[in-house]
């Protein structure tokens, strides 16, 4: 049975594609943004995720480690990567729920019986489900099987992808995906690299791909104050728009949002949050009205 | 995306604070309304402090000395009515339009000694109370002394009751195992139908007159006692005529004295109305409101019956007058929405009468609970939303008042156009209006007897109980508390907080060795707490045909009239008593957790938790978090809890439906609702095994216990869409979500989909409070910079500055929505 590394199902999701949606998270991305929000959707393996406000310091999970790879302190607990295998147990019998898992490994059956859980309210709203990450292409395999199944059983089916990936994957989910939600961070190949650690080529040859092939897609761009936010970018990011083939696109604007602090501390990682600019909100409405000179409709959100 | 998480930001944002949802502060000596008039009438009524005045008191003690024997008891109620209306000081406010007050200014509330003759330290507390004071002179106070109170010593109907109860009823009562409605108040319960628009009191009384012509001294034994009752309705029926003119007359005088002209022509013609209305059938849309607010003052005035009156289907009701003047040419949208503007503030000038000991904690507001129908269905099936359905809900908007409370009746054959304004308008965060689902309701009236057309006629009174409007008693009796019932099994019937039985033997709790052997003494404690309640709620029923009997109300109330019997008595057609269940969400997690961890996984022995719980889980932090965090609960869409709280139901079902409250043809059914009761509840509970600290709020309605649905709100509307809620009169859903999942246009739809959806999954009614924790917490530390934050409690709105802190904790925590 094929199976994929799920981080995260969020329901009465209302921001993600039409309607009201069931989003799923599969875990791993290609991509590194600097201001990634989920940041335990970026490793393809599960990690380990430790609350220290939630910790009452009562040892079970101590005890039941089988590598003994966990101590405590004064603060809480302290796990040794180098015995930590990763295998769960802790997070298991934590009473708290201080310690989790970040990455369940789920059959194409067991995804599809949660998703059924809110058909009444897909059915209801013109919603239903949306595969986020992570890069859920990465998971081609069972992102196809899953989408197959949707499609049978009548469920829209929306991808929220950063376009990284090879051409014949992205006409294989292209086939069976009813909404793109494609993030376009910048268009200067060299700040996308020092932001995400890729070249954005691909990305924008993607795009372009997509759009032919008739695809309906829905641009999103993350607004960093400070670093995509300028005329020139959203200029070029617009000019491009405007010219990809297919439907008229349109684009969301999504503003940076100091959220992630509290999950990088939680995977042990506080130092690698970068505290970014929120932007400012004079800025996002000349982007906004810099996309409208375009014939492009933009709004914040979604 | 980027709103994946929820923000807590120093300063809090203020939800829709372009809607009107606050004071503009550059306004804030005037406040909101769509014209100066309703201004100043709307501020009046709002900064209106409650106060006691015992006029009525006086009136009735002084009629009862001199008439008591001299005739029947009802005849001398129906003549206390009258003397009373003959007598009372009478208020025409300045720029009113619909006129009347109960008391003799707005805000202030007679007193009822013939129910509950409030002592000298009932004043005080009343007058000294931090939360729904009432306040009222020395002076007044030293005259209900001298004048009242020395009357009524053994007379009251709370020293009826209270002198008859059961040793068995007092032990559980005093546990807090259940609450008794009809203390200090009297039965109510009940809405209008659309008859007063089409017969006056002049026609009653006609119908009346024919009763007691054909009256058949010879074969009907009853004939004596239905004599007796239609003279009384006759009496009662003037009472309301003399005091409608007494209205006129004053506005006549007005006329004369008033220099500027518009206003002498405005009361001139308020003098017009008065003497039309209620004698005669309304002609107009001004009469048809002036109609229903004297009728609505009679039977509040008359006695002090629960719920106060309520006008149930208002803008059907009104629908055919505001389409005729609109045609003719008499009445502009603007006229129209000025009068129900100013009749929403002659409801809210009504606080309810005051409560004192248990009842004030089960109810704990100053909201009399009038809640107003919106849309719906008409008698035959058909949409019944109409323009004055839209005028309503903007004044709702735009006023922002505590009372009446407001509902709007979402069908499937509801328009998404009313949908979408009502939630237009929940997202202003007042949280109301409340959205109920007559595609449920009107299944749950077929279910308890009515026909179809009665049951698409009725819809919800108070909070979210239903009956057949006009047409039916259905008096909430008191609210169960489920959890209790649980912690008694827990203790062999007795109560753990006080030592003492409570309930009755039903094993050591450590020797339960099964699920099942626990589950079965839990039904067994079950049946005999609601037996007891049972027993008591038929003898006040007793006492109050037998001692207080409601002659104007019965006239109101189809059968009463033709079956020549008083309200009280069996005179309406359907007559349904309703006990409310309180708790299902912490009974049934406090199952599961048993169920799992006990009983299933093993993990703690029965007698360990039961060690934990007597000592408030101190010392048991491990357990206690294993318990909350490592068991399914209820509305998470998870079937192990789902399914207890569906066993839980329908044996609250079993346990109390059908069973007869020995009026003709009346029966006990289940409700769902809790209004403040489950704070109160979870003060007199202790811990519960899913976690809950002793003293902490047991859950409310049928919502998860707090904190208990992490799934979502999808995922909480399916857990409850699992229970069958065409077996109750009643379920209430509380959800609590952020402003930012009302931002755009499009959630509004959105919402309003999964409000569709929820009823299509078989939901009764589900309210909202839209508004963050920031905003709560910033509101409980400088009071005086939200004096206007409304929030829903549990089936109607409330001022958070008016609730106590157990209250506004209960609120802030409640698990809080966010967008994804």
């Amino acid at each position: 049975m094929t199976e994929a590394l799920i981080f995260d199902i969020k329901r009465y999701a209302i921001n993600d594609g039409p309607g009201i949606r069931m989003v799923i998270f599969l875990k791993g991305c290609n991509l590194h943004c600097a201001w990634c929000h989920n940041p335990e959707g970026i490793s393809a393996d599960a990690e380990k995720m430790y609350a220290i406000s939630k910790c009452i310091k009562c040892g079970t999970c101590v005890a039941a480690c089988p590598g003994k790879a966990i101590t405590l302190n004064a603060k809480g607990i302290v796990t040794d990567p180098a015995l930590c295998t990763m295998c769960g147990r802790c997070a298991e019998v934590c009473p708290t729920k201080a310690i989790e898992m970040s990455g369940k490994s789920m059959t194409v059956d067991e995804i599809m019986d949660i998703i059924e859980k809110d058909r009444v309210f897909f059915d209801h709203s013109g919603g239903g489900v949306t595969f986020s990450g992570g890069e859920p292409m990465l998971h081609s395999g069972v992102l196809v099987e899953l989408l197959d199944v949707c499609g049978e059983r009548g469920i829209h089916r929306t991808v929220d992808t950063a376009g990284h990936i090879s051409k014949a994957v992205l006409l294989e989910v292209a086939r069976r995906t009813d909404l793109f939600l494609y993030d376009l961070k910048m268009m200067d190949a060299d700040e996308h690299e020092v932001w995400t650690g890729i070249k954005n080529d691909k990305i924008i040859d993607n795009l372009k791909i997509l759009a032919a092939s008739g695809a309906h897609i829905i641009i999103r761009i993350p607004m960093i104050g400070g670093v995509n936010d300028h005329e020139e970018n959203i200029r070029k990011t617009a000019e491009f728009i405007a010219g990809l083939a297919g439907e008229k696109k349109e684009v969301h604007l999504l503003p940076f949002h100091p959220v992630a602090q509290n999950k990088y501390a939680k995977l042990g990682r506080a130092d690698d949050f970068d505290p970014l600019s929120v932007p400012d909100q004079e800025i996002l409405s000349r982007n906004i009205a810099i996309f409208f000179e375009y014939g492009i409709k933009a709004s914040t959100g979604g | 995306m980027f709103e994946h998480f929820r923000s807590h930001t120093l300063v809090p944002e203020r939800p829709a604070a372009s809607e009107g949802n606050f004071y503009p502060p550059e306004n804030k000596d005037i406040g909101p309304g769509m014209n100066e008039r309703i201004q100043k009438l709307r501020k009046l009524s709002v900064e209106a402090q409650p106060s006691l005045s015992i006029e009525r008191a006086l009136h009735e003690t002084a009629f009862y000395k001199e008439n008591l024997g001299t005739c029947s008891v009802p005849v001398l109620r129906a003549l206390n009515f009258l003397d009373h209306c003959r007598k009372k000081t009478i208020y025409l406010g300045e720029g009113e339009l619909i006129v009347g007050e109960r008391g003799p200014a707005p805000g202030v509330i007679p007193t009822f000694p013939e129910l509950t003759c409030h002592s000298v330290e009932d004043f005080q507390v009343l007058n000294s109370r931090e939360m729904q004071r009432y306040t009222i002179s020395q002076a007044d106070i030293e005259r209900y002394v001298s004048d009242v109170i020395p009357y009524w010593k053994n007379k009251t109907q709370r020293e009826r009751i209270f002198s008859h109860v059961p040793k068995e009823w007092k032990a559980a009562y005093e546990a807090g195992l259940f609450t008794e409605f009809m203390e200090q108040r009297a039965p109510g319960h009940t809405a209008l139908d659309g008859k007063i628009y089409r017969k006056g009191m002049l026609d009653f009384k006609k119908e009346i007159a024919v009763n007691l012509g054909v009256l058949d001294y010879l074969n009907d034994p009853e004939a004596t006692d239905k004599s007796e009752q239609w003279k009384a309705m006759d009496i009662a029926c003037d009472a309301v005529i003399l005091f409608a003119e007494r209205h006129a007359g004053l506005a006549d005088e007005l006329a004369l004295l008033e220099a500027d002209q518009n206003r002498a022509a405005e009361l001139k013609k308020i003098a017009e109305v008065c003497r039309w209305v209620p004698a005669n059938a309304p002609r107009n849309f001004w009469e048809a409101i002036q109609m229903y607010w004297f009728v609505h003052l009679g039977t509040i005035t008359e006695l002090n019956g629960w719920d106060a009156m309520n006008p149930g289907h208002f803008d059907q009701h009104l629908t055919p007058f505001y389409e005729q003047g609109i045609a003719a040419g008499t009445l502009t949208r603007e006229e129209a929405k000025e009068l129900i503007s100013c009749f929403w503030i002659k409801v809210n000038n009504h606080p309810a009468p005051p409560k004192v000991g248990i009842t004030a904690r089960e109810s704990g507001t100053y909201n009399d609970f009038t809640n107003i129908n919106i849309g719906g269905v008409k008698g035959d099936g058909s949409d019944g939303a109409t323009e004055v359905s839209y005028i309503m809900l903007e004044v709702i908007k735009e006023l922002h008042i505590l009372q009446p409370g407001s509902s709007v009746h979402i069908s499937t054959n509801t328009p998404d156009k009313l949908l979408h304004a009502a939630v237009r308008v929940i997202r202003q965060g007042h949280g109301y209006p409340s959205v109920f689902n007559p595609d449920i309701y009107i299944p749950e009236l077929i279910r308890q007897g009515k026909t179809l057309q009665d049951a698409r006629e009725g819809g919800c009174s108070g909070c979210i109980e239903v009956g057949a409007f006009g047409k039916e008693a259905y008096l909430l009796t008191g609210y169960l508390n489920v959890p209790k019932i649980l912690e008694i099994t827990l203790n062999n019937g007795i109560d753990p907080m006080t030592g003492k039985l409570a309930g009755i033997k039903t094993g050591d709790p450590g020797l339960f060795d099964t699920f099942e052997a626990l589950y079965s003494a839990f039904l067994k404690q079950l049946h005999f707490v609601v037996d007891q309640k049972m027993r008591v709620s038929n003898y006040i029923d007793r006492m109050f045909a037998k001692y207080a009997p409601a002659p104007f109300l019965s006239v109101v109330i189809d059968d009463c009239i033709a079956r020549g019997k008083d309200y009280y008595d069996g005179g309406p057609r359907y007559n349904t008593s309703y006990i409310q269940c309180c708790g299902l969400g912490t009974v049934t997690d406090s199952f599961a957790a048993l169920k799992k961890h006990v009983f299933e996984e093993k993990m703690f022995t029965l007698p360990r938790i039961l060690d934990a719980l007597s000592n408030n889980f101190m010392g048991e932090e491990v357990l206690r978090q294993t318990m909350m965090n490592r068991t399914p609960f209820f509305g998470n869409d998870d079937d192990f809890a789902d399914d207890l709280a569906v066993r839980i139901y329908n044996d609250l079902f079993d346990t109390i439906d059908g069973k007869p409250n020995i009026k003709p043809g009346g029966k006990y059914h289940l409700n769902m609702l809790s209004t403040t009761c489950h704070v109160y509840f979870g003060k007199v509970t202790g811990a519960t095994p899913n976690g809950r600290l002793a003293g902490k709020s047991v859950s409310d309605g049928t919502s998860p216990s707090h904190g208990a649905d992490t799934h979502g709100p999808t995922a909480v509307l399916k857990s409850l869409g699992k229970l069958d809620h065409i077996k109750s009169g009643g379920t209430l859903l509380n959800q609590r979500f952020l402003p930012g999942l009302l931002r755009k246009e499009e959630d509004i739809k959105k919402l309003g989909q999964l409000i569709r959806s929820y009823f299509m999954l078989g939901g009764h009614h589900i309210q909202f409070n839209i508004v963050d924790t920031a905003t709560l917490l910033a509101a409980q530390a400088c009071p005086e910079d939200y004096k206007d934050l409304l929030v829903r409690m549990a089936g109607y709105s409330d001022y958070f500055n008016d609730m106590n802190i157990d209250l506004q904790q209960e609120i802030i925590e409640r698990t809080e929505n966010d967008a994804y």
